[in-house]
């Protein structure tokens, strides 16, 4: 209380907002500095030098006025005060201004009106010193100002609070706040300064004793909550409370009439460094319906629940990393927050919350602690099973909830980048009894993230059950479950992309699962898909719309050795490749074109490798892989190149017609039926090149397209954005001739 | 996988309302199967824990406050961070937060006298070994509010958390965590919900109703009437549901104990060991008896009680225990069941 008095008697005129002001001699030194030179410190045009001028003038006044003055008397008060009150509302008041007024404005030397009219002038252009603010708490001590002065400057005070700019001397004077209580009219003030002040050390059990007290007097007061909630925040040893569900505001009118007018005058300067203190006690959720206590699917809040017993803190005393100061998690609302006290942060009591709480979900990612993920295991695996809709009965009316919840879960996953175990169980347990219906989105984005592990009976559980509901589903819900396995399939490739970093190779062993055991368990994935869609275009009799899905996925499969170093490759089986190869529409076939493309990219890598033996490889691509990809390439440059389809296919499902058969057909010039210019899926880019061509001729006579003329359709083709149908020709025809189409030839690998 | 329980098994109680139903992951059998191997044998047995049991007997005075009582059965997750060392501290806090919950928006300070009373206990010779978590008792009293004298204290509502011979659970958590998956109660449901409320929050755990299978029930059936009782013991009374009725029809099947015995005894092969088949032949038998005289087939009907002088079972998860000298062979039936429900 010394240094406070002695400042004052100091009368020191103005202080110097000092960037290092933590240290104490130097706040009592204070010193005398020049305006001017402050005020150069915050440039300003030069139109505004008188302004500031005046400014200057009516702060120097309002400094040594000594006694009583009325307003209605003396014109240069008036004047002076108008002053201030112009500039503050149009450019904020310099820090140095603080001083001065609050001064004047607590120290009761003026009328309450001009005191009033001081005070909701005071709006910061940039930052509030803090000795000003103490100096302001030690008027109001002697208590020379009226009650609603001493009401108007908290509330200016709780309003201002971010931009002062040091905050621990006014820390240090929680004490003299807190006795503040006891006045009734200011105690809903005087709890808000506090909330914005209380820390750990500040909650004493005289403290909590003095606002239960105050409790029984009062009766339930919304401010008195806050604060009371806020100790229970730090110390749930002291104080409990439960909040009412309904509660919004904690404090009311808390802005005051300053708030516009900071905003105005921050939007003028541009200044957006401080954000003001977000509320964090908005911890109850709003529940729609009454339901069982014990209803998991209310994802809870995080809310600290760190219970500081005694042997606990005499454990950290040990323990040199962890402090005892813990950062509550309902304080964490900024990145920065996370990244200040990443060393200082728990995880909240239940550990469902942080589905929730992105910044949590960050936390986890760098913790390395089985335990919450056991945590988080039972409690979602319990919740699932509780709240599945079509598992028990009577969860119907719920169906909203539960997708609400399937969706955070999903959305947890994409972010962690992982999937969890327990939803996985519940997948295999609830499929079996799926309708395919409900939740079908939510559920096909679940699938998706099944970890990849060597689970041997993944087919019972997950590809039976969805197998059972892909036949007898909409075509819709084909290409939706195609989807799904495709992102499937992805995951887990980029899961082994991640862990096969040689360096992390152990952990792959540690998990149990080999190299040969994930090549297996994605090729049997692979085997399901290309089952399921070779069925499936059959049932539905190849709709283009199921072929974009089945190719989307082969676009992954024909591209996992070089992208993501699985030494794995599976071609499409027969029943996909032929109906795709004979489609009717461009779009599939330029498709399919661009997988044969990456599919040969990826087996000449392969063999590269294999005949340069740079890598000892443990696995080799079947030879089988390799004859099939060579019959499906002879099957493909016969149907679009050399129009020898017929003939020269060699796969036991292919398109070898005996001449004898095709001549029963009685379709002239069979042999040239199929290539770029007769396939039915590229007759119509074949018309719309002939009318540009021969825009007189309307015989539609294709043979036209030959030799140069070859050439420009090819070059036609690619315009018309078949860059599929591109890199095929480029990488797979061997052009003996530029002239000559016919010699063209496959070239096998 | 993290976070996976390894030794985690797809398997529930099966034609229960409220639970999934089994699927062939694991087989299911007899849950105790699952000790020998994770992929279970169908048919292996349940072993019957010696009547006085080997880890001594529980303190007969300590135990006579769970018999007689009608218990509601619900299954619980690790509890993440429990001590056995703050039970006066979690009993000081658990009694803060029923007044808090009580008078919502009124903060209540920790330690001080309030009109409910919460004792926190341990029941250290209630487990099956020394594996096992020793059982923990939560008691809620109502002081008159004329005196706070501690002898005008009513208990209003019990609750316990146990496991017996729990091993299957507590060898695949961390030590962070303590199993105690049977949670049993009695008493008023608001007051079950406040204290199930607090351990979920302090304690990171899930609750959830635990329903008795028509399938355990005929385990229970069996298992009970083969235990020797030393008193003229009360019939073993079996209960059945029609389904599809308009009207509800219960059918109330007793048989004398000594009859149920005998018959139970010529069907036992092993003593002291029983399987899935000794049980359906043993429920076959009554089944047939039944149709004898009534000419309905039960086993087209759904168990829903077994009440024996051992312990009284009801498929909606609510037991009532008779017989001290068996509470732990109970108990380990059920801590089988509970676990089956978390993992």
């Amino acid at each position: 209380m010394h240094r406070r008095h002695s400042s004052k008697t100091q009368k020191q005129p103005l202080q110097v907002n000092c960037k290092n002001q933590t240290n104490l001699s130097a706040w009592q030194k204070g010193g005398r500095i020049d305006l001017k030179q402050s005020v150069q410190d915050h440039p300003s045009p030069n139109e505004n030098d008188s302004k500031q001028g005046s400014l200057e003038q009516a702060l120097s006044y309002f400094e040594k006025i000594q006694d009583r003055v009325s307003l209605k008397k003396n014109s240069v008060l008036q004047k002076h005060l108008t002053t201030v009150e112009s500039i503050a509302l149009e450019r904020g008041l310099p820090p140095e201004g603080f001083d001065v007024l609050l001064n004047v404005a607590l120290s009761g030397k003026l009328a309450d009106t001009v005191n009033t009219r001081l005070l909701k002038s005071l709006i910061p252009a940039s930052v509030i010193p803090e000795n000003s603010v103490v100096s302001s708490v030690s008027w109001l001590c002697v208590s020379k100002c009226s009650g609603n002065i001493q009401q108007l400057f908290l509330r200016w005070l709780i309003t201002v609070f971010d931009f002062i700019d040091h905050k621990e001397q006014l820390h240090a004077l929680y004490g003299i706040f807190f006795s503040f209580l006891q006045d009734e009219k200011l105690c809903p003030y005087v709890c808000h300064v506090l909330y914005l002040l209380t820390r750990k050390e500040n909650v004493k059990p005289f403290r909590v004793r003095r606002l239960l007290d105050l409790q029984a007097k009062m009766g339930m007061q919304s401010h008195l909550q806050a604060l009371l909630s806020l100790y229970k925040l730090f110390c749930p040893e002291l104080v409990t409370i439960t909040l009412p569900g309904k509660m919004k505001t904690y404090f009311k009118n808390s802005e005051g009439p300053w708030k516009a007018a900071i905003n105005t005058v921050r939007r003028r300067n541009q200044e957006n460094s401080v954000v003001s203190q977000p509320m964090f006690l908005g911890t109850a959720q709003p529940q729609s319906r009454k339901r069982k206590w014990n209803t998991q699917l209310i994802i809870p809040a995080s809310s600290t629940n760190k219970i500081h017993l005694e042997e606990d803190r005499e454990k950290n005393h040990v323990d040199l990393y962890s402090t005892n100061e813990s950062f509550p998690v309902e304080q964490l609302q900024t990145f920065s927050h996370l990244l200040e006290n990443i060393h200082r942060l728990e995880f909240p009591s239940q550990m469902g919350s942080v589905l929730t709480n992105p910044l949590l979900l960050h936390y986890m990612n760098c913790v390395k602690d089985e335990s919450i993920y056991l945590r988080l295991h039972y409690w979602m695996g319990q919740t699932l099973q509780e709240e599945c809709i079509w598992c028990v009965a009577d969860n119907n009316k719920y169906e909203e909830e539960f997708k609400d919840f399937l969706e955070t879960i999903y959305k947890t996953e994409c972010f962690l980048q992982e999937g969890f175990s327990s939803c996985e169980e519940f997948l295999y347990k609830s499929l079996l009894l799926w309708d395919g219906f409900c939740c079908r989105s939510q559920i096909l984005r679940l699938v998706s993230w099944i970890p990849l592990s060597s689970f041997p009976e993944m087919k019972s559980h997950l590809y039976d059950p969805l197998a059972q509901l892909f036949f007898t589903s909409s075509l819709y819900f084909k290409c939706s479950v195609l989807e799904s396995l495709k992102e499937l399939l992805q995951n887990w490739l980029n899961w082994h992309m991640v862990h096969l970093d040689p360096e992390s190779d152990s952990e792959v062993h540690s998990l149990n699962t080999t190299l040969s055991g994930l090549v297996n368990t994605v090729a049997e994935l692979i085997h399901f898909v290309g089952w399921l869609s070779t069925v499936a275009l059959r049932l539905e009799n190849n709709p283009t719309f199921l072929l974009y899905f089945i190719l989307d996925f082969y676009e992954t499969v024909c591209d996992m050795y070089l992208r993501y170093n699985l030494p794995l490759l599976i071609m499409p089986p027969a029943g996909v490749f032929y109906p795709v190869l004979l489609s009717m529409d461009s779009v599939s076939l330029n498709q399919l074109c661009y997988i044969m493309y990456r599919y040969r990219t990826n087996l000449v890598a392969a063999k590269e490798n294999e005949l340069n033996k740079k890598k000892i490889r443990q696995f080799k691509f079947s030879s089988q892989t390799y004859q099939e990809y060579n019959q499906y390439i002879t099957a493909m440059v016969g149907c679009l190149w050399t129009s020898s389809a017929f003939q020269k296919d060699t796969h036991p499902q292919g398109l070898r017609m005996d001449d004898e058969l095709l001549k029963k057909t009685a379709v002239q010039e069979y042999k040239t039926s199929f290539n770029i210019v007769y396939h039915p899926a590229m007759m119509g880019y074949a018309v719309l090149f002939l009318q540009q061509a021969w825009p007189d001729d309307t015989t539609f006579n294709f043979s036209l397209i030959k030799g140069k003329k070859w050439n420009s359709y090819l070059e036609y083709l690619y315009a018309q954005g078949l860059k599929g149908l591109k890199v095929f020709i480029e990488s797979s025809i061997n052009r003996v001739s530029q002239a000559s189409h016919s010699k063209a030839q496959n070239v096998q690998v | 996988r993290r976070g996976a329980a390894p030794g985690s098994v797809m398997e529930s109680a099966d034609g229960a309302m409220r639970t999934l139903p089994s699927i062939g992951r694991l087989s299911r059998g007899p849950p105790f199967g699952r000790a020998q191997g994770r992929l279970g044998v169908s048919l292996s047995g349940r072993l019957l824990p010696p009547a006085p049991y080997s880890q001594g007997k529980p303190d007969p005075q300590r135990t006579a406050l769970l018999l007689g009582k009608q218990w509601i059965l619900y299954s619980v997750t690790p509890l993440y961070r429990f001590s056995n060392a703050h039970l006066r501290d979690y009993a000081r806090l658990l009694s803060a937060f029923i007044a808090a919950e009580k008078q919502k928006g009124l903060a209540v300070e920790i330690g001080v006298e309030l009109d409910i009373k919460v004792v926190v206990s341990s029941l250290p010779d209630l487990k099956g070994s020394d594996q096992d978590h020793a059982a923990i008792l939560v008691q809620l009293s109502s002081r008159s509010p004329a005196s706070l004298k501690n002898s005008d204290e009513k208990l209003i509502w019990s609750g316990w958390f146990c496991c017996v011979s729990g091993d299957d659970l507590s060898e695949t958590v961390t030590e962070d965590f303590t199993c105690l998956p049977l949670f049993l109660v009695n008493g008023a449901e608001s007051y079950t919900s406040i204290v199930g409320s607090w351990f979920q929050k302090t304690f990171d755990c899930s609750f959830r109703r635990l329903a008795i299978s028509p399938l355990n029930l005929s385990w229970m059936a069996a298992m009970w009437t083969g235990c020797k009782v030393d008193k003229t013991a009360s019939p073993v009374e079996l209960i059945f549901s029609v389904p599809c009725l308009p009207q509800p029809l219960d059918i109330s099947y007793a048989i004398h104990a000594e009859d149920a015995k005998a018959l139970w005894d010529t069907v036992q092969k092993t003593p002291g060991e029983v399987t899935q088949e000794e049980v359906d032949i043993f429920m076959d038998c009554l089944y047939s008896h039944f149709h004898r005289h009534f000419k309905i087939h039960l086993s087209a009907t759904k168990l829903v009680k077994v009440s024996t002088a051992i312990a009284s079972a009801h498929c909606d998860g609510i037991i009532k225990f008779l017989q001290s000298q068996y509470l732990t062979g109970v108990l380990m039936l059920l801590t089988e069941l509970a676990i089956s429900q978390i993992q």
